[in-house]
């Protein structure tokens, strides 16, 4: 059924370090190996060692350098996948009702056996999280690792999406949003959580957190803790008596 | 956007088809016995081939009876059962004008029916916030009018013909000249895309992969648009010339179908126009539109 679910039980969705992310990459080859087996068809490459490789992802790092007035240009690296927008203008323009929002955790899904392929969801998503598979004819998008997430048979620490699972920055995080002392909850509230392109009135549930203000390159000396050089034994003695005199 | 051309071969011909048959289901025209039949018979072909002309760009084109079922949602399940009930509505008055019979009521509701197919049909890429260019009211007003003006050019109605040709330029004008604002208003920018337009100026340092992807095809399709001040030009001038066309020349079917060929010419290049020149907010991500 394509009409939204007027409220979810739970809100599941990520918390995007931008802060912590180092760009390397791991998330997207840990989504794509993850869901090249789970939930629905592969995700399926075209000429993958020809001359024109191309192939279907839900998780893209970008790298962006931002210039702020004064001081420094600095590179942003930008994880872009699946928002799970409570708003989801991808479930509503669905003819087949293949596109779903659920009820009890608030996931995007798409019914795969039920995609006729007409790609308007990738059209309506603002954020190009949807991919039409070459291969397959059907809609890609990011599952949260719905077969992950409740997976009884993986250990414990493992139920939770690949992304955040492989990521070694810690730059990813897990939750429920709608819970408002879940570490999600906290960590968007502690360090100004926002939305991608709120002009869209998409509400995601994701939130991506800023960078953190560095400190200005000429008041921190790279240099500095080598330069701090403590005198010891004789030379020290006698630097803390001539310092007396 | 990428200009598929399954896609607009539908909407120009459906709608051309469905335009006419407006008309014949008004009874503005009353073509009888043989020449009913062929008047509908070309409505039909029309509107019908532009139906069957818009599955070709689907996945999975065999599953294509389920879009059906999410009417209450999407403008794309609403045409398809608008389209159909249009052409089963239509049925009737087409047998009763071959017998000589007025549409009468059942004509209008017929009409009506053509009518909410070409809306719906304008409203799939209306409702679209992310393509700035798309969702404003010219969408609906460019289909409508093209679908009246080619249904009146085929209804041999010269004079209606010829006005709404006049109006139907206008209104291209004034689309091409605001489309080239509505990325702009719709505030869609890398800043507001990253949410780090805060710190200071955002741009691309390097890309998300250096392959193609669906979204680089699909959505932020830029080759298109290499020609798109000729092609402005080719479309406003074919979607007048019928003007000129059926009030100079003598009536006849050679001049309807010069009338036509003109309405077309100008009908396919701004419609490959409307797919080639919108930009997706996707390609902000991109460093593109």
């Amino acid at each position: 059924m394509t009409q939204l679910p007027a409220t979810t039980a739970k809100k599941l969705g990520l918390v995007i370090d931008l802060d912590t992310c180092v760009g390397c990459q791991a998330c997207v080859t840990a989504c794509k190996g993850w869901n090249d087996q789970g939930y629905g068809v592969p995700l399926s490459d075209q000429s993958p060692y020809g001359s024109d490789p191309s192939g279907t992802f839900l998780n893209r790092v970008h790298s962006y350098e931002v210039q702020p007035e004064a001081g420094p240009a600095q590179i942003v690296n930008f994880p872009r996948s699946c928002l799970h927008c409570e708003d989801a203008p991808c479930v509503t323009v669905c003819p087949t009702g293949a596109s779903y929002k659920r009820a009890e955790d608030g996931i995007v899904l798409v019914n795969e056996d039920a995609c006729i392929g007409c790609g308007l969801c990738a059209w309506a998503c603002p954020y190009g999280a949807r991919e039409l598979d070459a291969a397959a004819g059907v809609m890609k998008k990011c599952t949260l690792c719905v077969d992950r997430i409740y997976n009884e048979n993986l250990p414990e620490e493992d139920r939770e999406p690949a992304c955040v699972r492989t990521c070694p920055t810690g730059a990813r995080h897990f939750g429920d949003f709608a819970d408002p002392t879940s570490h999600v909850s906290r960590l968007a509230a502690e360090r100004g959580g926002f939305d991608l392109m709120p002009e869209m009135a998409t509400k995601p549930t994701n939130k991506y957190l800023p960078p953190r203000k560095k400190a200005a390159p000429d008041e921190a000396s790279l240099l500095a803790p080598l330069l701090d050089v403590q005198a010891t034994g004789f030379a020290g003695w006698l630097d803390r008596v001539l310092g007396k005199i | 956007m990428h200009p598929a051309p399954s896609v607009i071969v539908f909407t120009v011909l459906s709608g051309l088809g469905f335009g006419f048959l407006t008309y014949l289901n008004l009874g503005l025209i009353l073509p009888q016995g043989l020449g009913g039949f062929l008047a509908f018979a070309i409505g039909y072909a029309f509107a019908i081939g532009g139906l069957i002309a818009s599955t070709f760009h689907l996945g999975h084109p065999e599953r294509a009876i389920r879009a059906f079922t999410q009417w209450r949602t999407s403008w794309l399940s609403r045409e398809g059962w608008a389209a159909v009930l249009a052409l089963l509505a239509t049925a009737p008055v087409a047998l009763g004008a071959m017998g000589g019979a007025r549409p009468g009521l059942l004509g209008l509701i017929a009409a009506l029916l053509c009518l909410a197919t070409i809306g719906c049909t304008s409203m799939i890429y209306a409702q679209l916030k992310t393509v700035p260019r798309w969702n404003h009211w010219t969408t609906p007003a460019l289909f409508f009018a093209f679908a009246l003006t080619g249904g009146a050019i085929l209804s041999d109605l010269a004079v209606l013909s010829a006005v709404l040709s006049l109006g139907l330029t206008a209104l291209l004008a004034v689309a091409f000249a605001q489309g080239e604002r509505r990325f702009a208003e719709a505030g869609a920018s890398l800043a507001s895309a990253t949410g780090l337009g805060a710190i200071g100026q955002v741009r691309v340092f390097e890309q998300a992969h250096t392959a193609g992807n669906y979204l680089l095809r699909e959505m932020i399709h830029v080759v298109g648009r290499k020609h798109a001040r000729k092609l402005q030009t080719i479309a406003l001038i074919a979607t007048v010339l019928p003007a000129a066309i059926l009030l100079l020349l003598p009536g006849g079917l050679v001049t309807v179908l010069l009338a036509l060929a003109a309405h077309l010419t100008g009908a396919f290049a701004a419609r490959w126009l409307f797919f080639a020149q919108a930009e997706h907010v996707v390609g902000t991500y991109y460093g593109k539109r």
